[in-house]
């Protein structure tokens, strides 16, 4: 495994290379999807995106959690959390390559 | 939001894109982090959240209707972590209870 980490550059850099826009607007669009997402589930929606996987919003109730460090019970508070369900799609692809990597040596 | 509407929004937020330029756009996001992700690459966006890819050594299961062992073979699964900005926001008016799990 490489480990290395792909970054909001990266996306840029792909944008630009597929797409043809200049760097700077490309940089600007990956920026503006990216929190057209965020805003969508801020607002509670969940969104879809085929093929890759769906991210949804979950609400989450009160419960009594323990500080792990002084064993102290704490409460955590009702919250909203975010989860992200792959596609299959996205599980298949993934396996077909890692699973082909894991076989020379791991 | 599917990812038709979004490519929708993102349209008309930039009317001197055609539609089809914001299809690209969002295909070539997903596909780059696929792609990462397909390499046991990680890919981390700053204040929305970060993908990584787990593995899950081989188990023996079981089917939860018969009872019956199965062998469940190794595999690689993707995992999302949500950015810290992002947990805020969806908490907005009471994130000060941020549990440090970070």
């Amino acid at each position: 495994m490489s480990g290395r980490t792909v970054t909001r550059a990266d996306l840029c850099e792909a944008v630009y290379q597929k797409v043809g826009l200049s760097r700077s607007e490309s940089s600007e669009l990956v920026e503006k999807v990216l929190s057209e997402i965020a805003d969508c589930l801020v607002a509670g929606e969940s969104v879809k995106l085929s093929s890759f996987g769906s991210f949804v919003v979950r609400s989450k109730g009160e419960r009594i959690g323990r500080n792990p460090k002084t064993g102290e019970e704490v409460p955590i508070l009702p919250r909203r959390v975010m989860v992200f369900k792959p596609s299959n799609v996205l599980k298949k692809r993934i396996n077909e390559t890692m699973m082909g990597a894991s076989e020379n040596g791991d | 939001m599917i990812k038709s509407e979004l490519v929708q929004r993102i349209a008309e937020q930039n009317p001197h894109l055609y539609q089809r330029d914001v299809e690209n756009i969002v295909n070539a996001i997903l596909d780059e982090i696929t792609d990462a992700l397909r390499t046991g690459n990680r890919v981390e966006l700053r204040g929305f959240g970060a993908f990584s890819v787990k593995n899950r050594p081989a188990r023996t299961g079981r089917n939860p209707r018969t009872g019956q062992k199965v062998d469940v073979e190794e595999k690689f699964v993707p995992f999302f972590k949500t950015g810290k900005e992002m947990r805020e926001r969806l908490n907005d008016g009471d994130g000060s209870e941020d549990p440090d799990d970070d």
